[in-house]
């Protein structure tokens, strides 16, 4: 077989992706996320009395947990999959990827296991992060002082 | 009313984030990365601040605002502290999301049994 035909075999045959369906599930999921944060911080301000900055802080620190929590004993994995970026995008996705990462290399030990793998996903966040806030920083800078 | 906006901003956000991943051969990893420094550049047009004053926790929630409040850090310590200053204080805001995964993901990866 030649390879062009090779290739349209395999166009063919891969399933094509959902588009407009995994767009609407992204948006309803993530939208539910974003406004039961809000709801959690407006109690916390109403009612606890915590200062607005301090609420964003909590309501951040909660959902981390949560997710780290879910990740680790149930099957958080499976929900990342069926919803995509409805949870990748928020800071679900930051926690899970640590947590999972942390859990499959557990069997290699402490050091060489838990330690070296950590950060594999999540650290290409934390360096181009810092990496554009530094540049971005230096421009600002230069240009408004 | 604040929900509301919440609860758009967030889909909004995660529906790029969809986009990008369907259209493109890039991964969650890349997707990530992308809408980081996004976050940052918003951040340094003085936008973001705004959108979380307007929105609320649905600005806070996504990963764009950790780029954020990375620039925010740094632009503060450049203000008080110099140059030096930016090194200092990169990480004051953002050390929120980072130290709490670090922490409590380790806690529970050693409680956890290993999966098959």
């Amino acid at each position: 077989m030649e390879k062009r035909e090779y290739q349209e075999l395999v166009k063919s045959t891969t399933p094509k992706p959902k588009r407009m369906c995994n767009t609407v599930i992204a948006f309803l999921v993530g939208g539910l996320l974003g406004a039961l944060c809000e709801i959690i911080r407006a109690l916390l301000i109403n009612y606890y009395n915590f200062k607005p900055s301090e609420s964003a802080s909590i309501v951040c620190f909660l959902l981390i947990i949560v997710t780290c929590f879910l990740t680790a004993f149930f099957d958080f994995d499976k929900w990342v999959i069926k919803f995509k970026a409805g949870l990748i995008v928020p800071t679900t996705g930051f926690a899970h990827s640590i947590q999972s990462c942390a859990m499959d290399y557990k069997k290699d030990g402490l050091i060489t296991g838990i330690g070296s793998n950590f950060f594999k996903l999540a650290g290409s966040v934390i360096l181009y992060g810092i990496v554009s806030a530094f540049i971005f920083c230096i421009l600002r800078v230069v240009f408004y002082g | 009313m604040t929900i509301f906006y919440s609860f758009i901003f967030c889909g909004l956000t995660c529906v790029i984030g969809q986009i990008i991943l369907d259209n493109t051969k890039l991964t969650p990893g890349h997707v990530t990365s992308i809408l980081v420094v996004v976050g940052a550049f918003l951040g340094m047009i003085g936008v973001y601040d705004k959108i979380i004053e307007f929105v609320g926790a649905g600005a806070t929630i996504p990963i764009t605002s950790f780029g954020n409040n990375l620039f925010n850090g740094a632009y503060i310590g450049f203000k008080s502290n110099g140059f030096i200053g930016l090194f200092e204080n990169m990480l004051t805001n953002g050390s929120l999301g980072i130290t709490t995964a670090i922490i409590f993901s380790f806690i529970f990866s050693l409680i956890t049994k290993v999966k098959d």
